[in-house]
């Protein structure tokens, strides 16, 4: 077979919608999913019992279950519940749901990591436990797990193709309408997955340049 | 009337009863030394001071006012007792200036430039101001103890205390640590110290403390303790550090 790329020219339209979708859900997802994840991760770890069991119950059930079965349960449960849905509302919605929880978790395992003394100094200058988790735990924390969050807020990209499933006009979206007029597979997809691949290199290195002001501290030495 | 004074103190961790019945009275602008061996309860004497600990049964009160319990909240506490660790336990993510801003601005909600002022005036104190931007990484052990001091001072508290301040330090770093805090203590500061520095203990404190098996075993000033220690206990304990 030979490769014919210019059949796609005429879609290169279509190609830009998804491409625009998928970078704005993408970039919602990761700035609201990580305050979610935070807040979760405070709550977890607080005083009231139920707040946290609640939300480790919430925390459990979106890591054991498979994202495009939590992406139907929210656009064609909700509707049935009464609470209408558009498609575009539901994958935002499920895709920052599924980055909260998992990113609660490496949070966490950051927090747990901070050192007894650095507690004990907040509290010795009457910091309460939200003032000392905002400015004592927090970032530090953050460092510790920043390129697990990186992973996971990949993940979470490259898993949004699976909102074309609920008719969101994203790049995978664009591929399959493409692919099914032209019939050109082949090209099409490989296209699309250069633009993937593009896509997770570049917020990679958009967290590597925010990281490496955030964390400037970390650059003068050990701790 | 003293301005800490602590009355039967006890603390338990478990079964072990740590501190059992701790009377204490420290006046304004004096400085106390508290020695003893590792386990005797000094440390957890002076982070009972603070409410690091919660004591089990007795009374801590500043001035005339009760500090134990839930009598005074955290932040009122912090302005009234501060206190120097053993680790340092500077705040990494921040720079110098900004440790030493962190609670004026926060707990106090003293203003950003006021507080920066402040920040200025303590940093000077223990000669660290030229290093106001540095995060605590690109410190020496000495000068982020002395940093950490300037970050307790910040509070304007009425009473320091310092854990064994000097003991994470190389040997060539305890001096300046030291000499800061015998300015502080110059200046009429009320300093509360656990120490091993027995050479400062009885060059710079008003008394000593001798602690021994969660008891104050002995205690008076530093010249009759260290020379003519009253209890074999305490002969045993300067014979073992000299």
């Amino acid at each position: 077979m030979t490769l014919d790329f210019s059949t796609l020219l005429p879609y290169m339209d279509v190609i830009l919608v998804g491409l625009v979708t998928t970078l704005w859900l993408t970039v919602v997802t990761t700035l609201v999913g990580i305050a979610l994840a935070v807040v979760v991760a405070y709550v977890r770890d607080g005083e009231s019992a139920i707040a946290s069991r609640v939300l480790g119950a919430y925390v459990e059930v979106i890591r054991n279950t498979p994202f495009i079965v939590q992406l139907f349960f929210l656009f064609f449960g909700l509707p049935a519940l009464g609470i209408p849905i558009s498609a575009t509302v539901a994958a935002l919605l499920a895709m920052v749901l599924n980055l909260g929880a998992y990113t609660a978790e490496i949070l966490r395992a950051g927090i747990d990591s901070t050192a007894r003394g650095q507690h004990e100094a907040a509290r010795a200058l009457g910091l309460s436990r939200l003032q000392g988790f905002r400015h004592v735990v927090l970032v530090p924390a953050f460092s510790r797990v920043y390129p697990s969050l990186i992973s996971q807020c990949i993940i979470v990209m490259l898993g949004s193709a699976v909102v074309s499933q609920i008719s969101v006009l994203d790049l995978t979206y664009a591929a399959n309408f493409i692919q099914s007029r032209s019939f050109r597979g082949f090209e099409v997809y490989l296209v699309v997955t250069l633009i993937y691949l593009l896509l997770a290199v570049g917020l990679r290195l958009a967290f590597e340049f925010v990281g490496r002001r955030l964390f400037a501290f970390r650059q003068g030495g050990s701790s | 009337m003293a301005l800490v004074s602590v009355k039967d103190l006890h603390k338990s961790f478990g079964d072990l009863e740590v501190l059992k019945g701790i009377d204490l009275e420290v006046e304004a602008g004096e400085v106390v030394a508290i020695i003893g061996r590792s386990g005797s309860g000094k440390s957890t004497l002076l982070r009972c001071l603070n409410q690091l600990e919660r004591h089990d049964w007795g009374t801590i009160h500043l001035a005339d006012q009760r500090l134990d319990g839930a009598a005074m909240s955290p932040g009122e506490l912090s302005q009234n007792v501060g206190m120097v660790f053993q680790s340092f336990n500077l705040f990494p993510h921040k720079t110098v200036v900004d440790n030493v801003m962190l609670a004026p601005v926060v707990v106090k909600q003293t203003p950003r430039d006021e507080a920066r002022r402040i920040a200025e005036q303590v940093l000077d104190k223990v000669g660290m101001r030229e290093k106001i931007d540095a995060y605590p990484a690109q410190l020496s052990g000495g000068q982020q103890q002395r940093v950490a001091i300037a970050r307790a001072l910040a509070m304007n508290p009425k009473v320091l205390l310092c854990d064994e301040v000097t003991s994470a330090l190389d040997p060539e770093l305890v001096g300046e640590v030291l000499r800061v805090l015998e300015d502080l203590a110059r200046e009429g500061m009320t300093l509360i110290l656990v120490t091993h520095e027995m050479k400062f203990a009885r060059d710079v404190s008003d008394r000593v403390v001798f602690m021994h098996q969660g008891r104050i075993h002995e205690s008076g000033d530093p010249q009759t303790l260290f020379t003519q220690p009253r209890t074999p206990e305490l002969s045993q304990f300067i014979a073992s550090i000299l």
